[in-house]
Order: structure tokens, then sequence, then C-alpha cells
């Protein structure tokens, strides 16, 4: 019964396929090839859709997928592109000319400035300027933001700079840790730049006593010593970059650690950029802050190494603060009373 | 040599999924990580229309160029491969590629990504052709057998096709002339920078 019926089926195919003769039957064969669509029946996928006529409509093309994961549903997302461009090209130039424009600006400014000196030396009086909270939060940030900002570096720089000298195992080896301490260590850093901001937003905003600072140079050019409380306008501006650029980048930061929770792929496109954007800026901030708190000024280390600085450093650059300073017993590091008053 | 490409034929794609199952199938592609997708615009709609998309193997690759680590590369054939010894999971490749074509499986620190993987042409890679240590990480390797990839030869209709560029394009061309119509090589301007013309 099968076999007959499966017999008639292949007569009437053979039946279908040798009457479906084109109109020009009669004309040879080469000709016959290259006539359009010889029926003249129309284009059966005339409604569908064009890549071109989409990418017109929309910015991706995207449809429904078999597979549970919904970004395979995009076909093509051409703003990959544009991310391209900016990551390999626009964010290194924009890195190497911040920090490499900082540190020819930080050299030029010590080969003309020097080293800013105590003018009357030292007194010997130590006055308390950070407690030790201040200080855990500030060291465990800064060495947190060395080692992210290394590390930052690295995925942006490291292949060209640094892949070609220690060679692909041992580089991405390097890399690969560097990934999972970047990871890590973002959190510490993020906790930290929270807390110095509740720690010392009051003593930051802006008031009448820094525009006077800012008209003098802050003593930075020119002479004199503008009076500045507990923080001058330099120190404040610090405070807001870290505050403001430290805290998108570790927003951005979280974004990119839960890739896809919430955002499409240019959402995260988005966050990668803003975060090595704001990567770059602030190292080279924070070298300007390195550079001042150490090799640039005299005494200001050990208001953050131990806590203490020194009478006349006070009075010097932060003489409104000084009135009211604590001195410390230099040998027990016990409180003693408010400093007396400059003999001025 | 031969410059190797993908051609996805729309009008003839009817989104049976061989292609995806054959290459699930022949690289023991691990859970959660799709080589091959098809993916369905309109559907439901008039004009439905379905194209299978892995990796098209760009010229001036995106993923390759964004690569904090450069662990890809280019065979001979204008395949582009990556090496997983390298590859520290950071996503950017995927940031960049038009096609989504890397896939990452859960396996780093809280279930983020782990090494790349993505769809191979059926050549394997970095490891020495056609050994186990080849097919754990990379699957089969067919180019190296002298064959073509496994999704184009189970395509039901032989919408996918795969093979040296010209002459796929060939093939191409020539069915739309017969048939009179085609809506061109979907992708070919995003990774090859060039159209088939019909």
């Amino acid at each position: 019964m099968r076999f007959g019926f499966a017999a008639i089926m292949l007569a009437f195919a053979a039946f279908v396929v040798s009457s479906a003769s084109p109109a020009h039957a009669d004309e040879p064969k080469v000709l016959q090839q290259s006539v359009k669509n010889p029926d003249a029946s129309s284009n059966p996928t005339a409604s569908s859709v064009s890549e071109d006529k989409l990418f017109k409509e929309l910015d991706r093309i995207a449809g429904r997928i078999s597979i549970p994961d919904s970004k395979a549903g995009t076909l093509i997302q051409p703003e990959g592109r544009e991310w391209r461009k900016l990551h390999q090209y626009v964010a290194p130039l924009f890195g190497a000319i911040v920090i490499l424009g900082m540190l020819a600006a930080l050299a030029l400014f010590y080969s003309i400035r020097g080293r800013i000196r105590v003018e009357k030396g030292f007194s010997g009086i130590n006055v308390l300027r950070f407690t030790s909270f201040e200080r855990f939060v500030h060291w465990m940030t800064a060495v947190c933001f060395v080692i992210l900002g290394l590390t930052g570096l690295n995925i942006v720089f490291g292949r060209p700079l640094l892949l070609p000298l220690v060679g692909p195992d041992a580089f991405s080896t390097l890399t690969q840790y560097g990934k999972y301490a970047h990871n890590y260590l973002g959190a510490p850093f993020a906790l930290g730049i929270a807390i110095m901001f509740f720690m010392w937003v009051w003593q930051n905003l802006p008031s009448p006593i820094d525009w006077q600072w800012i008209k003098q140079g802050g003593g930075f050019i020119g002479k004199g010593r503008p009076p500045a409380k507990r923080f001058n306008f330099g120190q404040k501006t610090i405070f807001w970059s870290v505050v403001l650029i430290g805290g998108a980048i570790s927003v951005t930061g979280f974004v990119l650690l839960f890739p896809f929770w919430g955002t499409t792929i240019w959402g995260m496109q988005l966050a990668q950029l803003v975060h090595s954007a704001g990567g770059l800026l602030l190292f080279a901030v924070i070298l300007a802050h390195i550079y001042i708190g150490s090799l640039g000024m005299e005494g200001a280390f050990s208001a953050m190494g131990s806590g203490t600085v020194d009478l006349n450093w006070a009075r010097e650059h932060h003489s409104i603060w000084a009135k009211r300073a604590t001195v410390v017993d230099n040998d027990s590091g016990k409180p003693l009373g408010t400093a007396p008053l400059p003999a001025e | 040599m031969a410059r190797v490409k993908f051609l996805c034929d729309a009008d003839r794609c009817i989104d049976c999924n061989a292609c995806v199952t054959a290459c699930k199938n022949e690289n023991e592609v691990p859970w959660g990580i799709n080589r091959r997708r098809v993916v369905t615009i309109n559907d439901g709609k008039p004009g439905e229309r379905s194209v299978s998309m892995a990796c098209m193997h760009c010229t001036d690759a995106p993923c390759a160029a964004v690569c904090p680590v450069d662990c890809f590369y280019t065979t001979g054939d204008a395949v582009v491969l990556h090496s997983k010894d390298l590859c520290i999971g950071c996503g950017y490749c995927f940031y960049a590629c038009p096609f989504g074509a890397p896939q990452y499986p859960k396996t780093g620190n809280f279930g983020s990504r782990g090494k790349m993987d993505k769809c191979t042409y059926c050549s394997g890679g970095p490891e020495p052709d056609l050994t186990d240590a080849e097919f754990e990480k990379y699957g089969s390797n067919r180019m190296a057998e002298g064959k073509l990839p496994l999704c184009a030869e189970m395509c039901s209709t032989k919408a996918l096709l795969a093979g040296d560029g010209e002459i796929i394009e060939q093939i191409y061309r020539e069915r739309v002339r017969t048939r009179g119509y085609g809506s061109g090589a979907w992708g070919w301007k995003t990774a090859y920078k060039e159209t088939v013309s019909t």
C-alpha cells in the first residue's frame, strides 16, 4: 500500500519537475540560466527585512533565539566598533597626555622651585594633624589605589609596552594575577573613598579663604604664605577629585565586575570607558598628591606618616588651623594642650 | 592560500538549528556556551528571516585588536583563533565583537568569566593539530583533516556556506541570479568590509 503510494508520489513529482519548464524553453540553455526568475513570480521574501534597511532604522539588529542567553539575540551590534576606536586609540592617548604631562609638569616645578622648605626651620614642637583612624583609612585607600592603578595601567598600556619585554606567557600570568588583584582591591578602595568622604567633607567645603589662597598662588608661585584652615584649596581640589572621580571609578568598577546585571552591552562599553578615563585621570592627579606629600614639601609627610607635624610647618602652611592645634608630647604622643600663639 | 569565510543565505535558512546542534556535538561545547546560534528577526510576522551566526573570522578582527594580552592570532586560512592559555577572561573581546561571538563559562570567582570560547572554524587552536589536548580545549580540528566546518556541512537547506571566500561568493551569486532575489551576505560588510555583488 505504502509502496504504491510512494510510486504515485514519485511519478507526480517527476511530472511536476518536467512540466516546470520556463516560458522560453526553446531558447539555448546559456541564456536560460541568466534570466531572472523566469516564471515572473514574485520574490517570496520581498516583505522580509534586509541588513541595510535594519541598520538605517535601528542601531543594532536583534531577533528571537532559542537559547537562554538573551544577549545572543543580538545579531550585529555595530557600537562595538565605536568602543574599539575609543578604547584602543582615544583612551591610551588621553592617558599618555595626562600622566606624562603631569610628570613633566612636576619635574619642571621641582627644577624651578625646588623643595618647599620650612622657612623658620623645625621648632621641635609637634602638633596632632591626623588621628590614627584617619591615617588608617588613608593608607588603606592609598595602597589599594597604587596597586589598582598599576594593574589598570597594565590593561591599557601593557600590551604595547610590557609584553615585548617579558614575552606572552609571563605577561599573561602577570596580567591574570593583576586582574585578580584589581577585582578584589576595588572593594576596600571604594570603602575607603566612602569613609574619607564622610570623615572630611565638612572641612573640604569651599570658603572665602580659598580665594585668598588661589590669588596668592597657594604659596607655590611668588612669595608669602596664604592663610589656610585644616585643608587649603589645593587639598580640597585633591579631596573632591578623589571623591568624585574615585566614586565614578568605583561605581563603574562594580558594573564591570557584575557584567550585564541590568546593563546592555552599550552600558558595559560605557562603563568601561568611564572607568578607564577616570582611572587614568585620577592616577595623574594622585601623582601630584604623592609629589607634594613627599618630595615637594619638607615636613609634609609626617602628617600622614606619624600623624603629627612640626608647629612651624603648621604655622606657615595652615596658619588658622595651627592656632587651635593640639601639641603632643614628642616621646609619648600624649596631647599637651593647644599650641602657643606665634611670637609676632 | 584560501581566505575562508562564512555566508548564511538568509533566504534559505529555516531556523532548524542543525548547525547549532552539529557544532555543539562535534566540538563538545560545554554547558552554557553557544558557539553558533540562529537568530530569527521579525519572528511570526510576515517577512520573518533567520540568520545563523557564529564567529565571522573578520578581516582586521576587533577582538584581536582589543585583547589586553594579545592572545589572538590569524591562521594562514585567515581563521581568527585564540589561545586559552593566555586568555585572562576580561571580556573585552565580547564588547568589541559586532557579532557576539566570544562566550565565557561562569567558572571564575563569584561566577565571573572563565577563559573565552568561540567558533574556531573547526580549526582547533594553538596546541599541536589533532591531539587530545587540542580537542579538550578548542574542539575538533576538521580543517587539519581537509574538511570544512561541520555547521555548514550539516545545514539542511545549504543556507550556511563555508569555505574559500571567493567560491562561496560565487555560489551565492549564482543562486541569487537563478532565483531572482537575495537579501545579501549578512554581516559581510561588517566582517570583511565587502559585499557580494549580485
